[in-house]
Parts: structure tokens; C-alpha cells; sequence
């Protein structure tokens, strides 16, 4: 809704967008109780505040696993488990469902119900395969005794996959929830700053997954 | 059913915690009955618990801290005697309930009391120096708060169910790890810690969100009060630290429960990672309190000198250094883990860096002082000691800065010492003397000076006889956290700092008296006017305590220092400006759902420390239908009619006339 | 922090991160745009696969050239998926990220740095620690 902002009154007046439009300055406040930045950019301002938080915490398991990569404790190393096809899979998976979300957000911001639907069920189809994927690798892994108690390399291997994991879940439970919400609520300013936030999360969780297959799995399957 | 939980979870054995518990629980059910009774509790619900107002929900973490600090300071008074006795004896408390007992106080302190009360006060004044309605999230602004207190509830529960952790308040591995901590205090402090962590993230997003993106018309950055700027500088350092603080605990929790070995001893699991880790968090929460303190400390300086502050923009300029350079010192709380004199080099040296922006800031409040004519209120008292105090703390930490000094008394009573010189010279006094400040723009009232007085002169002289001796026990060796010991060189200065204790006890019996006196003699510490002290930011341009949406009209800003400029305008024209056009405010509707969150928070919290799992996934699916029909309701905002909005500030206005007509005949 | 003035004048507008500019509204636009980012990211993700398992260059370069290309595809990420732009309708936001590659950089390398050379000094040959011993 960048064009609704745009049209909140910027004037040319006020280049430097700090409400003392001309006439303001000659002392008709009339319009001192405007918000100056809308709340479209508050919120995604704030969430991508939030974003940049999660993105440390990532950071986190990303050194851990960076210090405890070859601590194996006798068990088997990266080159060991890793199935780099399957990687490529859930890769595809990923940037697809990245491209459709956007596809989607267009949908939210021009009110095309085909573009936004169809965009948030291909999204959703992409994120859960993505999660099936994942499942079946970390269940394989266990059944042939490569769990997360057998070595520190393996705790901060599950770690580091699985918090993203979690949050592709978390993100599918947000995606039916903001189907439903647009279902049932229409195409309301609220609701799409909403779409917006889930968006953001969407393609950070996909930057995070870049950072992912290649430090844990290709260099991981290098060593 | 109930997991671990069972009635030997209760200490019947162990009087102490047995009795406080039930002392706290028969206050708690007093004051419950005492407010059901007299009929508060829809008022409560409806004016409190749910509200979104940030003055509201500021005062509340306020109270949440002032409380706490009563408790931690309860589990000072226990150490202090404690050592004081237990000189080649074995005092009153066992090992194994004075490990719990420093556990607690540190924990409480810092997460429970430091946290909440500078979140309480940047909560309250910020948005109101930036000239805003609100903070930028209103309703997450409730989440925060009630969460925080979730935190503090699961900490108090552990007193009578179960036992608090005995591992310090950092909980160092592998002495956290099952192995060697096998009962759920451990639990406990993880739990309270990771949710109250989350509702200080979620503050930290929500007030940079605030300083960044709203402010009043004009109301620019470099026009800014410098507490906003601190504000924005400890909020971010919240975002970037606590996410690091939530992970490591989280791995640490992933050993206990379901045995991984990031910090373990065996299956290459390495604990020194966590002291790494944790200190990443670690050193930025210091500034996360600290830098709250300064913006106090510049506000109080400069209304209390009469001038403006000294060196604006070096003051910015500092505080936004200090927030970076505040990422790059924590491996001096390690020196001695044998990371090599490369890396100690380094971190060594940055940490004596961080010392020089500090330095910049106590000779901004110096060269403020200089030449004003400064007022001795009791904010400005507190911003005195503090300097001269946190100036000796400083100094004992640039000591420990230094790799070799600091292998020769870490771990010491040097190393306490020093650390209460700051957070009690620094942050303790800073959020008194904002406390001092802001309580008549809260309440309407002043706090009683003779009372503030006494408090002030018990506090300082307290500390300083409680903590001086640390410094010396320190240098004789004395390591912390001794449940006894035979050292009689070490046993006067315990004493010694036993008794300071008593003082500071003294200072907290007359804040408590002067809160009773002050809401008694309210009338006669009425502030009619808003402006109390001859304030110079935007909150005192609005009345005490500030209508709900703070300001008629939002004010117009054309240069730092706002209101200064409002009011000697007004002063020398004879008039105020004329009366603005008001208009109808949008206003966030109030909304249960932080409290209900932090019900279900608790719960799950509770469950997940007992091994509770249908309470945990009851919990969890509860949390998730609140914000479900949170996000379902279709108006978030109600209108103030313009009548209303016009009656509150003419009000305020008649009140600022009778003021002026008042002064300009006393010029004349 | 940047200087008040110039900061203000950078800031004409303010967008929110993930939204594009206002006059780049069309739907075409838009799709063309994430069409073009998915393309590059398609692109980056295969060489990435295909340098991990290559023996076609010199081996040590590889770990290096997997963060190079990590890296330009967070970029693209960044650019045709969030919509993070160098305008001053963006300040705020690039501000926001920078600050946060900062302390993420100060996290993992930080990490890495403090660790390995704690383990190079703890992996004293025995020998030798048994000479340090008074």
C-alpha cells in the first residue's frame, strides 16, 4: 500500500517531512494532530526490527555450530549424513515459495483475490513440502543413531535446522491464519499490514535458509 | 499426571522459605481480599490490568520493580548476616539455601528490578518527550509488561514449590547441566528468565519503533531530549543482546531436556562456549540498564542547573558510541578462561575505549553544573552522588579492564564490589532520581522531600560502607560467594558491610514512609501547574498526570529544548499562545490479551518445569486462540470527542494562566 | 548516526521494508521483478550446489567462493524479494540491517575467533604442561 502513503499528504511543501509544511509555519496548526509516518511503515519498520532480532538469534546457533562442527565425538561428520539432493530439494522448494509469496503480496496490495489466494495455497504447498522434506532427513538421521545426543556436531546441527524448521511451521500456521483473516475480513488496511509482516517473514526465513544450506550443508559436506 | 511435581516438591523441612512463602502469600490474599472488598477490582481490571496506555503500563513496571526490589533485597540482608556470623561457623543458613539465596538476588536484581524499573521509566517519559500519543504497539506494550511479570511470579513460586536454582545468577554450565543439577531449580530460572526475556525483546522492538518513527511535528532527531537518545541507543542493544541471551539458554535447555551436548562435558559439548555466549548478552545488559541512568542523570542535570545541557550533540555522539562499542568488550568477563593475550589484548583494550565516551558524559554534566544555579532537589542529589560514586566504580573497572589486574582479582569481592558500584552508584540511584522526577507528572503530586532526604543520605552512606570493604576483602583475597569461612582478617569488614546493609534497610523504610506521607499530604504536594520543576522537555508541557492521549494538540517543536522555548515565550509576551483548534483523537482501545497471554505463560511455564506436558500444550494452544481473537476484533481504536479533548487541556491551560499572570507580576 | 540535517533531507519519504516504491505499483511491474530475483537466486543456488561438489577448482578457494556466493544471494534476496533499496525513502531500514550485520558479525566471527584460539592454547602438547607445572 505504498501508494496509499504516498497519498497521506507529503506536501511538496515539506520536503523534509517533518510536519512544518508552509503553512504550518504561518500558524494555522489545524493538522498538528497528522501522524507523521503512517502506520503501514511503523509496522513494518517494527517488524523488521523484529526480523533483524531473530536474525541474530540465528546468528547464535549459526557460531555454535561454526565452533562444534568438528566435534564429532567419534560419531559421523557432515560428509557422513548429508544428502545434498535432498538439499536441493528443499531449496527449490524455498525460493519457489518465496517467489509465489511475492506474488501473493501483489495480490493483498492490488486486491486480486486469484493472485492472493492462489499465491498464499502455492506458498503453502511449497513451506509444508519444504517441512517434509526436513522431517524426513532428521527422521532418517535418528534411525540410523545420528540423533542430537550423539555428539555436540549433531545437537548444534539439529539446533541450528530445526529452529528454522520451527519457524517455516510457525509461518504455515500464520499463512492459514492470514488466509482466513483476508477470508473473512476483506482487503482492510489492518489486515494487509499483516500480509506485509508475513511476507517479510517469509523471505527472511528464506535468507536464512541460504545462509543455512551453505554454511551447514555444502561446506558441512566438504569437510 | 503432574510430572515431578509432588508434595515433597514443598520445603515442610526448611522454616525460612517456608514462612516467607507464607508471609508473601498472606499479603498477596490480603491485599486481594482488601481490593474485592472495597470493590477496585472492575476499576483495576479496566483502568490497569488491560490497559495499552504506556504511562500506565510504565507505572506498572515501576511497581513491579519497586516490589521485587524489596524481595531481592530481603535475600541482601540474608548474605550479609549470613557472612557476618559465619566467621569459623556455621552461620544460620545452610549451603545449600545460601547458594539459592545469591542465586536469587542476582537473578532478581538485574532481570526483575534493574530491567523493569528502566523499562518502567522509558516506557513512561519517552513518549511524552517525543511529544506522541503512545509507543509505537500499544497492546504488545501490555504482552511485555505481563510477561515480565510471569517471569517474576515463576521466580516467587519457587520459593514455597520446589527449589530456585544454586548456580549463581548466570547459571555457568557444566554446574546447570543434569548432571550436576538434577531438581528443577535450574528449571525454574531458565523458564523465568527465557519468558520475561521475551517481553523485554519485544519492549526493545517496540520503543526503537517509537523514537524512530513518532514524534511530534519538528520533533527531529537531533532535537531530541537525550534520554530518548539512550532510550533508543539501550533499546537497540536489547534487540541485538536478548535474541543472543534467548538462544543460549535455549541451548542449554535443549541438554536438560533432551540431552544435547552443547555445554556438557562429554560428547564434545564445550562449556566455555557458553561463557562466551552468555557474555555476549552479558556486557551489552550492563548498558541496557546504564544507558537509561544517563539519559536520567542529563534530563535532571540541566532542569536542575537552569541551563541547557552541555554538549548536546557530544552527548549523542557518546551514547551512540557506547552502544557499538558496548558489542565489543564482553570477553573481559573471561579474561582467565585462556582464549591467550592476543584476544585478552584486544578485549582489554576496548574495554578501557568504552571508558573514554563515559568519561565524555560526567564532564557534560560537570560543565552543565558550571555556572547554573543549581537547585538541591532530591533528583539532583541522586545525580550528584551518582557522579562522584560511578566515577569510583568506573575507575575500579578500568582496573579490571586490564588483563593482569584482572587475573589477580577476579572472581573476588573486588569483582562484587565493582559491580555494585555501578549498578547501585549508576543504575539504582539514576532510576531514583527519575523516579523522584517523574512522579508528579505520573501522579499528580510530588514525593515528600524531608522523607526523599532521609532515603537519599541513608542509601548513599549505606552503600558506601556496605561496598568499601568489598574492595579491600577483594585485594585480600577473598573470593565471593563463600558460605563460611576463617580468614579473621576478613571477618571486621564483613561486619562492616553487614552494617552498611542495615543503612541501606534504613533508606528503604523511608521510601516506603514516603510514599505513605506523600499520598497522605497529597493536597499539599499538589503539582497544579504540570510543571513542578521548571521543566524543560515536552512532558511538562501537558498536565499531571497527562490525559490519556498526553496532548490536546500536539505540540508544535522549533528547536531543542521545547518547552523552554513555550514557556519564555509565554513569559515574555505576558500570554499563552492562543487557543489551538482541537479535534477528535484516536485512541487504543484497552485489551486483555497481555494479561491472558501471560496466564497462559505462567502455566505453560509452570509445566514445562515440572514436566507438565498436557499443561504445556493446553497453554500453548490457549496463547495462540488469545492472539487469534485478538487479531479477529474489528476496532482497535475509540474516539475522544473534541468536547473532552478541549475540557482536559483548557483546563490545563487555566492552570498554566494562573501560573503566568503569577510570575510576570513577580518579574514585574 | 548521521547528522541531523542530512538526515532529515534523506528523508523525502519513508517506506516500509518489503514494500516497493509507490511508482512502482503496477502488477507487472511487480511480478517482473520477483520473476527477475527468483531467476538470479535459481542461478546463484545452482552454482553454490555445483562448487560444493566440483573438482574443477583449487579446493581451499571453495569454502570461500560458497560464502561469496551465499552472500551476493542474500543480496539478491534483499533487493528483489524485500525491496531494500539505497534510496533515502530507505534510510532508516538499510540502517536497521547494517546495524544488525554488525552485531552478527560480531557474533559469529567473534565466536570463532575467541574459540579457535582457545583451543590452540589448551591443545598444549602434554609435555609441555607438565613443564609449566611448578
Amino acid at each position: 500500500m505504498s501508494g496509499a502513503q504516498a497519498g497521506t499528504g507529503i506536501s511538496p511543501a515539506d520536503p523534509y517531512r517533518i510536519g512544518h509544511y508552509a503553512g504550518f509555519r504561518q500558524g494555522t496548526a489545524v493538522h498538528a494532530a497528522r501522524e507523521l509516518a503512517s502506520k503501514r511503515v511503523i509496522v513494518g519498520y517494527g517488524f523488521w526490527i523484529f526480523l533483524l532480532s531473530d536474525i541474530v538469534m540465528f546468528s547464535t546457533f549459526f557460531a555454535s555450530f561454526g565452533v562444534l562442527s568438528g566435534q564429532t565425538a567419534g560419531g559421523p561428520s557432515g560428509k557422513d549424513l548429508f544428502n545434498l539432493t535432498n538439499v536441493a530439494i528443499e531449496t527449490a522448494c524455498l525460493l519457489f515459495s518465496s517467489f509465489t509469496c511475492g506474488i501473493a503480496s501483489i495480490g493483498a496490495r492490488t486486491h486480486d483475490n486469484l493472485m492472493y489466494y492462489g499465491g498464499m495455497a502455492v506458498t503453502f504447498v511449497f513451506g509444508a513440502s519444504f517441512l517434509y522434506f526436513e522431517m524426513h532427513e532428521f527422521v532418517g538421521l535418528i534411525l540410523q543413531g545420528a540423533g542430537p545426543e550423539r555428539s555436540a556436531f549433531l545437537s548444534a546441527f539439529f539446533t541450528v535446522v530445526g529452529c528454522h524448521g520451527l519457524h517455516v511451521t510457525l509461518g504455515l500456521m500464520w499463512l492459514l491464519t492470514m488466509v482466513a483473516q483476508v477470508f473473512s475480513k476483506g482487503y482492510r488496511p489492518d489486515i494487509l499490514r499483516r500480509v506485509l509482516c508475513f511476507s517479510l517473514f517469509w523471505h527472511t526465513l528464506d535468507i536464512i535458509w541460504v545462509a543455512l544450506f551453505t554454511i551447514v550443508y555444502l561446506m558441512g559436506a566438504g569437510q | 499426571m503432574l510430572g515431578k511435581l509432588s508434595w515433597s516438591a514443598i520445603p515442610f523441612d526448611q522454616p525460612i522459605p517456608l514462612v516467607a512463602g507464607a508471609l508473601v502469600l498472606i499479603v498477596i490474599l490480603a491485599v486481594l481480599a482488601w481490593i474485592l472488598a472495597k470493590g477496585y477490582m472492575p476499576y483495576l481490571w479496566r483502568e490497569w490490568i488491560t490497559s495499552v496506555d504506556h504511562k500506565r503500563i510504565g507505572v506498572m513496571y515501576c511497581l513491579l520493580a519497586l516490589v521485587m526490589l524489596i524481595r531481592g533485597f530481603i535475600d541482601a540482608i540474608m548474605m550479609r548476616s549470613q557472612q557476618a556470623v559465619a566467621f569459623r561457623a556455621p552461620g544460620y543458613l545452610p549451603p545449600d539455601h545460601f547458594d539459592q539465596i545469591f542465586s536469587a538476588h542476582g537473578t532478581l536484581m538485574i532481570f526483575f528490578v534493574a530491567m523493569p524499573f528502566v523499562i518502567g521509566l522509558m516506557n513512561f517519559a519517552m513518549p511524552l518527550q517525543l511529544g506522541a500519543r503512545d509507543v509505537a504497539f500499544p497492546t504488545l506494550n501490555s504482552v511485555s509488561f505481563w510477561l515480565t511479570a510471569t517471569g517474576a511470579l515463576l521466580i516467587n513460586i519457587s520459593l514455597v514449590v520446589g527449589e530456585f536454582s544454586r548456580t549463581g545468577w548466570l547459571a555457568y554450565p557444566p554446574l546447570s547441566e543434569l548432571t550436576y543439577s538434577p531438581d528443577v531449580g535450574v528449571d525454574y530460572y531458565l523458564w523465568s528468565v527465557q519468558i520475561s526475556g521475551i517481553g523485554t525483546l519485544l519492549t526493545g522492538v517496540n520503543l526503537v519503533t517509537t523514537v524512530l518513527k513518532i514524534h511530534a511535528p519538528g520533533m527531529t532527531y537531533m532535537r531530541m531530549p537525550i534520554f530518548c537518545w539512550t532510550t533508543l541507543a539501550s533499546n537497540l542493544l536489547i534487540v541485538a543482546a536478548f535474541p543472543v541471551l534467548t538462544a543460549t539458554y535455549a541451548m542449554l535447555l535443549l541438554d536438560r531436556y533432551l540431552g544435547f551436548h552443547f555445554f556438557t562435558n562429554t560428547a564434545g559439548g564445550n562449556m566455555m562456549m557458553f561463557m562466551n555466549l552468555i557474555w555476549m548478552w552479558g556486557h551489552p545488559e550492563v548498558y541496557i540498564l546504564i544507558l537509561p541512568a544517563f539519559g536520567i542523570y542529563s534530563e535532571v542535570v540541566s532542569t536542575f542547573s537552569r541551563k541547557p545541557l552541555f554538549g548536546y550533540r557530544s552527548m549523542v555522539m557518546a551514547t551512540m558510541a557506547i552502544c557499538i562499542i558496548s558489542f565489543m568488550v564482553w570477553l573481559h568477563h573471561f579474561f582467565t578462561m585462556g582464549a591467550g593475550a592476543n584476544v585478552n589484548a584486544i578485549f582489554g583494550i576496548a574495554s578501557m575505549i568504552i571508558a573514554v565516551p563515559t568519561g565524555v558524559k560526567i564532564f557534560n554534566w560537570l560543565f552543565t553544573m558550571y555556572g547554573g544555579r543549581v537547585v538541591f532537589a532530591t533528583p539532583m542529589m541522586w545525580a550528584i552522588a551518582f557522579m562522584i560514586t560511578f566515577t569510583i566504580g568506573g575507575m575500579t573497572g578500568v582496573l579490571l579492564a586490564v588483563p593482569p589486574a584482572d587475573f589477580l582479582v577476579h572472581n573476588s569481592l573486588f569483582l562484587v564490589a565493582h559491580f555494585h558500584n555501578v549498578i547501585i552508584g549508576g543504575v539504582l540511584f539514576g532510576v531514583f532520581a527519575g523516579y523522584t522526577y517523574w512522579f508528579p507528572k505520573a501522579f499528580g503530586f510530588r514525593l515528600h522531600e524531608g522523607w526523599g532526604r532521609a532515603a537519599f543520605w541513608f542509601w548513599v552512606i549505606g552503600f558506601y560502607v556496605a561496598w568499601m570493604p568489598g574492595y579491600v576483602l577483594g585485594l585480600e583475597g577473598m573470593t565471593r560467594r563463600l558460605q563460611h569461612y576463617d580468614v579473621a582478617a576478613w571477618h571486621p569488614w564483613l561486619v562492616i558491610a553487614a552494617f552498611g546493609t542495615v543503612i541501606i534497610l534504613l533508606g528503604i523504610i523511608s521510601q516506603i514512609v514516603q510514599l505513605f506521607v506523600s499520598i497522605r499530604l497529597r493536597e499539599e504536594l499538589r503539582d497544579v501547574t504540570g510543571d513542578p520543576w521548571n521543566g524543560r522537555s515536552l512532558e511538562w508541557s501537558t498536565a499531571s498526570p497527562p490525559p490519556p492521549f498526553n496532548f490536546g494538540v500536539l505540540p508544535n517543536v522549533e528547536g531543542e529544548e521545547p518547552y523552554w522555548g513555550i514557556k519564555q515565550r509565554a513569559i515574555e509576551s505576558g500570554e499563552l499562545r492562543p487557543e489551538p483548534e482541537y479535534s477528535e483523537i484516536e485512541l487504543p482501545r484497552n485489551s486483555p490479551t497481555g494479561f491472558i497471554c501471560a496466564f497462559f505463560a505462567t502455566f505453560a511455564g509452570f509445566g514445562l518445569i515440572w514436566h507438565i506436558w498436557w499443561l504445556v500444550i493446553l497453554s500453548c494452544i490457549g496463547a495462540f486462540i488469545t492472539f487469534v481473537i485478538f487479531a479477529w476484533r474489528d476496532r482497535s481504536e475509540y474516539v475522544v470527542p473534541v468536547e473532552e479533548v478541549a475540557r482536559l487541556d483548557r483546563a490545563n491551560r487555566t492552570a498554566r494562566a494562573a501560573w503566568l499572570a503569577a510570575n510576570v507580576q513577580a518579574a514585574q | 548516526m548521521i547528522q541531523a540535517d542530512q538526515a532529515e533531507r534523506l528523508h523525502e519519504t519513508d517506506i516500509s521494508p518489503g514494500d516497493d516504491r509507490p511508482d512502482r505499483s503496477e502488477i507487472a511491474h511487480g511480478l517482473i521483478g520477483y520473476a527477475v530475483g527468483l531467476a538470479l537466486a535459481v542461478l546463484l543456488s545452482i552454482v553454490s550446489f555445483f562448487v560444493a561438489r566440483t573438482s574443477l577448482v583449487w579446493q581451499p578457494s571453495i569454502p570461500i567462493a560458497l560464502f561469496v556466493l551465499a552472500v551476493a544471494q542474500i543480496g539478491v534476496h534483499l533487493v528483489f524479494f524485500v525491496h531494500i533499496t539505497t534510496g533515502p525513502d530507505n534510510t532508516n531500514n538499510v540502517m536497521a540491517l547494517a546495524f544488525g550485520v554488525l552485531i552478527v558479525f560480531l557474533v559469529i566471527a567473534g565466536s570463532l575467533w575467541i574459540m579457535s584460539e582457545l583451543n590452540a592454547n589448551m591443545a598444549l602438547p602434554m609435555n609441555e604442561l607438565m613443564r609449566m607445572q611448578p
